[in-house]
């Protein structure tokens, strides 16, 4: 649905299905964006001029747009970066080297992205604290009993609400609520979840949650970094310079209140603005509609590649799924399938996806992924069917 | 259909069916070659002539698409028996190659098969693959 919206591919036979990498954009966003440069450009909060004071007023309109997006209590809670990873780095930094000491644990799932995995691996080495892993089960699922080891000992849990790899949806909401009993944050990494589902702060309770605006429609270099306000009150900033200060003298300077003081330089009011329309957008279909409209492909998807018995998949059996197929043509190298997939207007991902653990653990070196939005039809994925019998026809007469 | 030209009788049966891919009993040296964006992963295994001036024998382990084992394997067909200072000869067309650089009738010659991947170029996700063997080779024996 709503295909005629995003320019790239309206017009065009291209099945885009790397979603789960980045999203095309809707015209609505990429005008919003074209709009800012064309009429309003101008450094927010310095000039005294009309101008600059639009492009303040844009850039606060969008904080309160994003705060109301993801039912957060404050705006000054949402800090914008330019991507999630920068967001990941900004908790570990601020936050994790602050707190975490020797002898501390970081917990977080087998499934992260190294977005959310290397920055703890910093914390880690250079606090001396442990890093303890959630694994899965055989239907990719994290094990119940494998929970047990958020404890006392536990400083923060690091944790994706929709795994970049199989599609699985985590129960965030009792992870959370369990590390809050044993006295540990949560790094929420919404990334694939935002705009997939509604996201309701209020309700999940997570104490930073991260995500992208350009796998959410909107243009590539802004994140957004929502923090509870006590938490980021206590943080010392993660990039020092303009912007982020109250006074500076010549040997050391006073910084700015929240949100300003985690936003140093200038940032990305174009991407910002576009990052606004695209919340719009998105409600203006409606959640409610793009879960049934995109669970519906989802489970013809699966039914389709059931019927090609040289394709292996790796997603959940139950519902608990949103979005990402993963899978691999048997004896045939994720890398090889793609590109061929490619000749066929097919757009997909192969590798390891930025979670080499995650697929070590899975005993996989890489597969092939294809990842959907409501611009997908079912004649995206008829298109994939057919190119993944190409791949199998071209493989199978040199297997010996 | 172009970039399917890449998956041709020569490319394919080396890449599935390559008498290249095995341990050597003894060898000189042995390097890994790794391309972290796709996860490939390749063991180069070299044995040398007694006066360690030429390449005896070659073989490669490890796992990846097919372009970049049947680049192994097709590599490893056009350098053994050859003294180490002509592989590195064969190593520099075979890069300029690659690199879209003009290369003479004479050096086409001269890497035999390996010229099976002169349009990778018209691919760029796929020149690491093509890549990846022949640079483990070349940092072994510079």
């Amino acid at each position: 649905m709503n295909r005629e919206d995003f320019p790239l591919i309206s017009n065009s036979d291209i099945a885009y299905l790397d979603n789960a990498a980045t999203s095309q954009k809707p015209k609505c966003v990429i005008d919003a964006v074209n709009d800012y440069y064309n009429n309003i450009n101008a450094n927010p909060h310095r000039g005294t001029y009309k101008l600059s004071e639009e492009a303040t007023k844009k850039l606060t309109e969008a904080r309160e747009n994003v705060r109301r997006f993801i039912n957060a209590r404050m705006s000054n809670e949402i800090i914008f970066t330019k991507n999630a990873t920068e967001a990941f780095n900004l908790i570990a930094y601020s936050y994790g080297l602050e707190n975490v000491n020797e002898g501390d644990e970081i917990v977080l799932s087998i499934m992260e992205h190294h977005s959310n995995l290397v920055p703890w691996q910093m914390v880690s080495s250079a606090k001396n604290a442990k890093l303890k892993y959630l694994y899965v089960d055989d239907n990719y699922e994290i094990f119940e009993s494998e929970l047990s080891k958020i404890t006392d000992k536990t400083k923060i849990v690091a944790i994706t609400y929709v795994s970049n790899v199989t599609g699985v949806v985590n129960d965030v909401r009792k992870i959370v609520k369990l590390a809050h009993e044993k006295g540990a944050i949560v790094v929420l990494d919404a990334t694939q979840a935002v705009a997939h589902v509604k996201i309701d702060q209020q309700k999940i309770d997570a104490d930073f949650v991260v995500f992208s605006g350009h796998k959410m429609y909107a243009p590539m270099g802004v994140g957004v970094l929502y923090g509870k306000e006590k938490l980021l009150e206590n943080m010392n900033p993660f990039i020092y310079g303009g912007d982020m200060i109250e006074y500076v003298y010549e040997e050391n300077a006073t910084f700015a209140a929240l949100p300003e003081r985690f936003e140093a330089g200038t940032q990305n009011v174009g991407a910002i603005v576009g990052l606004s329309k695209a919340i719009d957008y998105l409600e203006k279909i409606g959640f409610d509609n793009i879960e049934k409209y995109e669970n519906e492909l989802l489970e013809y998807t699966k039914q389709e590649l059931k019927k090609l018995d040289f394709v292996e998949t790796y997603y959940p059996s139950n519902d608990n799924h949103y979005g990402i197929i993963s899978f691999n043509v048997k004896g045939v190298h994720a890398h090889d399938a793609s590109s061929i997939l490619n000749s066929y207007d097919v757009c997909v991902r192969s590798g390891n996806h930025c979670a080499q653990p995650f697929l070590r653990k899975l005993g996989l070196e890489s597969t092939v992924r294809m990842s959907i939005s409501f611009y997908n039809t079912k004649e995206d994925i008829d298109k994939m069917v057919v190119a993944l019998k190409k791949v199998n026809d071209i493989f199978g007469k040199y297997v010996r | 259909m172009e970039e399917l030209d890449i998956y041709n009788e020569l490319v394919m049966e080396h890449a599935l069916n390559s008498r290249n891919k095995k341990e050597l009993e003894h060898f000189d040296s042995c390097e890994l070659g790794h391309n972290p964006n796709c996860g490939d992963e390749i063991k180069i295994e070299l044995k040398l002539s007694e006066d360690k001036k030429r390449i005896e024998e070659m073989s490669f382990t490890g796992h990846g698409c097919a372009v970049s084992q049947a680049s192994a394997s097709i590599m490893i067909d056009t350098l053994r028996g050859k003294t180490l200072e002509e592989a590195k000869e064969i190593i520099l067309i075979y890069l300029k190659m690659i690199r879209r650089e003009e290369i003479t009738k004479e050096e086409e010659v001269k890497l035999q098969d390996a010229v099976a991947f002169k349009n990778i170029s018209n691919m760029p996700a796929r020149v690491k693959c093509a890549l990846l063997a022949w640079h483990t080779l070349e940092s072994m024996i510079k």
